[in-house]
């Protein structure tokens, strides 16, 4: 990939910040999304929580759907490809998808390499629970990192730990010695200028979103004090009582993340929440794939 | 004197329009909520975003009728991409108007998806050739009588000036270019 492409897709990134991307898995999703204020939607099959609760091997989704939801809204439009699918990825490019998701919450596809997103045109988005797994995805092209959190869990925790890991290890390199910076490329099993620029800048060379596990304004607006430049959100708005207003109110509390006053006021009367699963009963644990 | 100029932080790329106006000598102020958007302002920038996001937030935060009521009266502002849209008077998808000021046509997405986003350099303004970004970038389709046109790319209309507000279908905050800026700062906050 040319690097104007790379700083081109980059740049996609950095549009999306302060902004909530929704999981959605049909066209009245999508505009329902897009009304409530997602700036951009993940277009899938099967929302992650839904994914968990039917087990088996979940793959990329139809692409007829996957048009439907580009002609249905003017949003960006994302959607998932297993973790090594090359070919899936290039699918989804033959459609003018804006973003791809390499994505753990599908079924990984190689258990060895990710894809090489250096090969693509379009953007990849990686999740990464560390700063070496973040940095190997943006090595090997990725335009835009999320934590991973646990996804279909409705469970913030993973989401925070993964958040509280990257932020305090990119802290860490901004207080290193030149000579310690080559240690850290070592061990974190990267190239030593992106360790460099990191611990030049305090901050990935892409932007961050938080994913996973966020069900409520309050998660949200938590990711945002921790470092998210964003928020994705899954299973927590359609698997919930009222999807419009949660939607909207999740905007919301992404913007507005330091006003604990108007939280207190987006977060009343939303309806149920989703119900999650606590991290002691979860069977699959889908961070765990891929690193 | 350092010229306080407000930056529509509701969503999108504004922290690079900060660090632009730090850079130029200026005094940036994120306008979050309305109680954020006072008179003292001497200008406002709408940034890059999703504008259909920043069109809905407006409304939410109240900053709708203030907003547009202050660009009508001659607040200099500048919008890049999405701030484009939320300032012009029509679109070719008539379900994105939003502050209706600017008087020219938008197409949003003019130059298609991500996969057709670019950049290239044009002359902007008689001020010389600026890096132009396109991020799924909308552009002009038609301009009314008063707007005069300050670049075009590919043959698209892609800057125009209204008196106090500039509109500008490219990034120039992604750059390290400051010329709009500049452009914003030195004539139409002075009204030249």
């Amino acid at each position: 990939m040319k690097t104007e492409k790379y700083q081109l897709n980059k740049n996609l990134a950095q549009m999306l910040k302060g902004g909530a991307i929704m999981d959605v898995s049909s066209p009245e999703q999508a505009r329902i999304a897009e009304k409530a204020g997602a700036c951009a939607v993940m277009a899938l099959e099967r929302i992650p929580a839904d994914i968990r609760a039917a087990g088996g091997v979940s793959r990329m989704s139809d692409p007829k759907m996957i048009k439907e939801i580009q002609a249905a809204v003017s949003i960006p439009v994302m959607a998932k490809v297993r973790i090594g699918h090359f070919m899936e990825a290039q699918i989804l490019q033959a459609i003018e998808i804006d973003y791809i998701d390499e994505s753990e919450v599908l079924s990984p596809a190689d258990d060895a390499f990710h894809v090489d997103k250096s090969q693509f045109e379009v953007p990849f988005v990686c999740g990464a629970k560390d700063l070496g797994e973040a940095l190997r995805r943006i090595q090997e092209g990725a335009s835009m990192i999320r934590t991973k959190g646990e996804a279909g869990t409705g469970d913030v925790v993973q989401a925070v730990r993964h958040m509280r890991k990257m932020m305090g290890e990119i802290r860490a390199l901004t207080v290193k010695s030149a000579d310690e910076l080559y240690d850290a490329a070592k061990q974190l099993a990267v190239p030593y200028e992106l360790v460099k620029y990191v611990a030049e800048n305090g901050r990935l060379p892409v932007v961050m979103f938080s994913a996973g596990g966020v069900a409520t304004p309050a998660d949200a607006a938590l990711m945002m004090h921790l470092g998210a430049e964003g928020v994705f959100v899954g299973s927590g708005i359609f698997k919930s009582g009222n999807p419009e207003k949660r939607a909207a109110a999740i905007v919301q509390a992404v913007t507005n993340f330091k006003d604990a006053k108007l939280l207190a006021e987006i977060s009343e009367d939303l309806g149920e929440a989703m119900v999650g699963i606590n991290e002691n009963e979860i069977k699959i644990l889908m961070a765990e794939r891929g690193k | 004197m350092r010229k306080k100029i407000g930056v529509l932080a509701l969503q999108g790329a504004f922290i690079e329009h900060i660090h632009m106006l730090e850079k130029l000598g200026a005094t940036p102020v994120e306008i979050r909520q309305k109680s954020d958007f006072t008179p003292a302002l001497d200008g406002i920038i709408l940034p890059g975003g999703e504008s259909t996001v920043m069109g809905n937030l407006l409304h939410k935060t109240g900053l709708f009728e203030p907003l547009r009521n202050a660009l009508a009266e001659g607040l200099p502002a500048l919008g890049t991409c999405a701030g484009l849209i939320l300032m012009a008077k029509n679109a070719e998808d008539s379900a994105h108007k939003h502050l209706c000021v600017l008087g020219v046509t938008v197409r949003r997405h003019g130059f298609g998806r991500q996969i057709n986003s670019f950049s290239t350099e044009g002359d902007f303004a008689g001020q010389g050739q600026v890096p132009m970004v396109f991020i799924r970038g909308p552009y002009i389709t038609a301009v009314e009588d008063g707007v005069e046109i300050l670049a075009t790319a590919q043959d698209k209309i892609v800057a125009v000036r209204q008196k106090n507000l500039l509109g500008i279908a490219f990034h120039p905050e992604l750059t390290g270019d400051t010329t709009v800026h500049e452009f914003f700062l030195k004539k139409v906050l002075t009204n030249d």
